[in-house]
């Protein structure tokens, strides 16, 4: 019949007799009979395993494999190759959401490790075990925000990711919530334009590294939030978070954002996963899985989903959020890769990552055909406006093999470099900006 | 197999290194101090042998497909096939960043877009967007839909979203999150749609109606033209949750039945790996009159090309990128290796497996829904329930025998669900096992009833006291030390 279909004719003899039904089809009785199909699917023909090989290389060497110079909230990293090795065992790929416990001690370990080390990173008390992407992490943050405040305004800083912004203007605009957008400074939140618009919101959301890539200053910003009633939301790429001042540091009630930059690849945008950590106090806000440690009766170790009254499948409709399944294998890929890059390499491979991004800013600069727009430091990412027409850049890039910065507006280019981009790549590009006009 | 205990955290040691990462010979650059974080962030510090050993005997304290029979109702736990995983993770796809030109993507385009137009043919709806990344993002997506919809006509008092008591907890959820009311109404004995209460519950406020079909019985809504003639005419939508759409495969397709919008789980229908609780993915389909409102972006044709376009009252965008891409690709490559030839063997296959369990168990387990089931179907508890033995203990004694539990507790129409979804993936001989098994179950619980009531006994836990992880949650390895 199929490979994946393992019944023979006699199996599906003998089977009917037990149910009672003369044929398959008496089996669907219940459906009435003019909504029963009444032709096949028209539907591409069944391909061999070896034809549906051809046929997916063809259509991925439809897809250029580039040098790529652009981030904007996907980023070229090396993966160690035991990532992909062990989130592919299939006790991990093919299980689900730890129902029941003394057969999932794997996932509920891993989860358990993941979410320690995000506690680590953010230098928060307790986080869920992972959310769709950054995007939507950060709108669930602010649903917690609004479920704590109980007010329906949130300011969002214009230095946040457009991208992010639009995905918390849709989830607001259902849950009649206003957006307030706060205006920058030089490539910063401007935290005089916070102070000036904070009452009577839950809160205000800020990204760190910026869209830019700028790093902000943070500092004061908790003081002022919580002194009108809000909370802190900051929003961080997860590599970046090895060596900034922690959102926990900064007294942050809220920390969110991808971690796609920990170890996954960039797959076209997604599978990536979100995060979402806080205080203890707002945990019963918080949505999503929550995996804490208990005993089993013989008092072992163990460990388990808690504190599971938050969640949908017992609020329904007095749930703060609908998270139901999440991104959990790439919350382990994540932790493979904090754990194979550990507590040093993780900060070796930033710094190295944001030492390549300078000298290529200093690079480019030298060719005078830039100028540079803001004067904050920076981390992986830049922007430099070009002095030269910007429009046949791209393809002059693609014409070379390379993927260009993204271009933001106003000849403005969003740069990104990795610890993966090497000196022959970055001094390519820059040969490259020396020829344009 | 030994019982392995230690974190990650409890095999580190100062100095010691998993990476290998070359220092690039140019300037070093430092943050400004108070840029900087205080302290490293804690991470474990072991070579790469220690977290090869420490995940792999981790991996071994799970049960996946591939260890044997996953029952669990409504998840619909069916082998994932390795070449899927295998084409998915070419390097064409695995390193293409989201942000490049879309004539460096077309390859990854046409599989957006074949895949959107298999997703109608399947389920009879007219367009599709993939972008949703689970189930309950699509449920999320398409109630943004049903009030975008409504919006647009200027019909503002429409608030109030229908949800039938049997349906998941998801739906209720996703009703509140997109700002709506629910209206729960109670269900016949066979969790299909009450009639009558369908009717009192209808007004001029009615935003729609979310429905699971089959339900979370397995039982098909005999009744839904007549449901969706209902809806339509008190101006409701009809929302299709496909959560239980693989019973359907080859038979039935929800547009014929009136459903203005669908999600589809691909990681359950579409056979994309679990992962322990994801990633999954939730396409959002719908109706003609609805397209304009799909989000942001679907995948068009223009002449040989393959383009990303907006729809033009997009409720919006709803990730990052573009979903979860490497869940569509496997589950391109699954509709593909069976084609129209074989896709419409599955939904027979999975009803047969599903009913001969249901009429093989029936005479020593209460079935609380006589007659034909479709991909699953409910079991309240055991027959005999003098020794005192419930759902819960029976669950926790399957898995002494090496299986897992069906979905227990759930749906909440009857007091002691058990809900088994066999899938058409597994064999004649793996369900007699499974039935012997249960048979099994029902002696013991005659006559050592002890024996089940503190099952399970050979897994490498045993049962768990979850209400100490509660009262005093322990979330991270801080917490422990």
């Amino acid at each position: 019949m199929h490979k994946y279909l393992p019944h023979t004719r006699e199996d599906i003899e003998e089977m009917l007799k037990i149910t009672g039904a003369k044929t398959l089809d008496d089996l669907f009785s219940s459906i009435p009979k003019n909504l029963k199909m009444n032709k096949p699917y028209a539907i591409p023909n069944q391909l061999s395993d070896d034809e549906l090989t051809r046929h997916m290389q063809g259509l991925a060497n439809q897809n250029r494999e580039l040098i790529i110079f652009r981030g904007a909230g996907a980023y070229d990293h090396y993966t160690p190759s035991v990532v992909k090795s062990l989130i592919s065992r299939q006790e991990f790929l093919t299980s689900y959401t730890p129902y029941q416990p003394e057969v999932a001690q794997g996932t509920l370990q891993y989860i358990f490790e993941y979410q320690s080390m995000v506690c680590e990173l953010t230098g928060m008390d307790v986080s869920n075990a992972s959310m769709y992407d950054g995007s939507t992490a950060t709108a669930e943050a602010m649903f917690m925000a609004y479920a704590q405040t109980g007010k329906s305004n949130i300011l969002v800083s214009e230095t946040v990711n457009p991208r992010t912004i639009d995905v918390i203007k849709t989830y607001a605009h259902y849950r009649n919530i206003k957006v307030t957008i706060v205006p920058m400074k030089d490539g910063m939140t401007d935290l005089t334009s916070v102070s000036k618009n904070v009452e009577d919101t839950m809160g205000l959301i800020v990204q760190s590294p910026n869209y830019f890539g700028v790093i902000e200053d943070l500092d004061g910003f908790a003081d002022i939030i919580h002194q009108a009633g809000g909370l802190l939301i900051i929003n961080s790429e997860g590599q970046a978070l090895s060596l900034i001042k922690t959102p926990g540091e900064y007294g942050a009630d809220i920390a969110c954002g991808d971690l796609q930059s920990l170890g996954l690849p960039l797959s076209f945008g997604g599978a990536y996963l979100g995060y979402l950590a806080t205080k203890m106090t707002y945990v019963r806000k918080m949505p999503g899985r929550i995996c804490g440690v208990t005993t089993d009766v013989d008092g072992k170790r163990a460990f388990v989903l808690t504190l599971q009254a938050r969640e949908q499948h017992i609020r329904r409709a007095k749930a703060n959020s609908n998270i139901c399944s999440n991104q959990s294998l790439m919350a382990l890929a994540v932790t493979i890769y904090l754990s194979t890059m550990g507590k040093e390499g993780l900060v070796k491979v930033a710094n190295e990552s944001m030492k390549g991004a300078h000298y290529l800013y200093h690079r480019l600069l030298e060719t005078k055909k830039f100028e540079s727009v803001y004067p904050q430091p920076f981390f992986k990412e830049f922007v430099l406006k070009a002095k030269f027409d910007v429009a046949a850049f791209e393809d002059q890039c693609l014409d070379q093999g390379i993927l260009g910065p993204l271009l933001i507006g106003d000849n403005q280019l969003l740069f990104a470099v990795t610890e993966k981009r090497t000196l022959e790549e970055m001094e390519q590009l820059v040969e490259l900006v020396v020829s344009c006009k | 197999m030994k019982y392995y205990n230690k974190l990650i955290f409890e095999m580190s040691k100062s100095g010691r290194i998993g990476y290998n990462l070359q220092s690039k010979d140019i300037p070093e650059v430092s943050l400004p101090k108070h840029l900087q974080r205080e302290t490293k962030a804690n991470l474990p510090e072991v070579s790469e042998l220690d977290v090869v050993r420490h995940y792999t005997n981790v991996s071994q304290k799970n049960f996946g497909v591939e260890n044997g029979f996953y029952p669990l109702g409504s998840c619909t736990m069916k082998y994932n096939p390795k070449i899927n995983d295998e084409l998915a993770s070419l390097s064409g796809f695995a390193n293409i960043h989201p942000l490049q030109p879309q004539e460096t993507l077309q390859g990854l385009l046409k599989i957006y877009y074949e895949l959107q137009l298999m997703l109608s043919e399947i389920s009879g709806l007219k367009a599709y967007s993939l972008n949703p990344f689970a189930g309950a993002h699509g449920e999320l997506a398409g109630l943004m839909i049903i009030k975008a919809y409504h919006e647009k006509n200027k019909d503002f008092k429409r608030n109030k979203i229908i949800i039938p008591d049997s349906a998941h907890g998801t739906n209720p959820a996703s009703a509140s999150v997109c700002g709506f009311e629910t209206i729960e109404i109670k269900s016949n004995p066979d969790g299909t749609i009450n009639l009558e209460a369908l009717r009192s519950a209808l007004s001029d406020e009615t935003a729609g109606l979310m429905l699971t079909n089959p339900n979370t019985a397995g039982v098909f809504e005999k009744d839904i033209t007549e449901i969706s003639t209902l809806v339509h005419q008190a101006g409701g939508l009809l929302y299709y949750d496909g959560a239980n759409l693989n019973a359907l495969l080859g038979k039935a397709k929800p547009g014929d039945m009136g459903f203005d919008i669908t999600h589809i789980n691909l990681h359950k229908t579409f056979s994309t790996p679990h992962g322990g609780g994801g990633p999954g993915s939730g396409p959002v389909g719908v109706c003609e009159k609805l397209v304009d409102f799909l989000p942001n972006p679907i995948v068009l044709k223009e002449g040989q090309r393959y383009v990303f376009s907006e729809a033009k009252n997009s409720i919006g965008a709803l990730g990052l990128f573009f979903g979860n891409a490497s869940v569509y690709i496997r589950a391109y490559v699954y509709i593909m290796s069976f084609g129209h030839e074989h896709l419409s063997d599955i939904g027979p296959m999975a009803v047969l497996n599903a009913n001969y369990i249901k009429d093989s168990l029936k005479d020593v387990f209460e079935l609380p829904i006589d007659g034909h089931c479709l991909h699953e179907f409910v079991f309240d508890g055991l027959k005999d329930q003098s020794s005192g033995v419930k759902t819960l203990d029976i669950a926790k004694r399957l898995l002494d025998y090496g299986f897992h539990a069906p979905t227990i507790y759930f749906p909440l129409i009857f007091s002691q669900s058990m809900m088994i979804e066999p899938t058409e993936v597994e064999s004649k001989e793996t369900l007699d096992e499974f039935i012997h098994v249960m048979r099994q179950i029902v002696k013991e619980a005659k006559e050592t009833p002890e024996l089940l009531k503190t099952a399970p006994h050979n897994t490498i836990v045993r049962r768990l006291d979850e209400a100490k992880a509660a009262r005093h949650p322990i979330v991270k390895f801080k917490d422990i030390v």
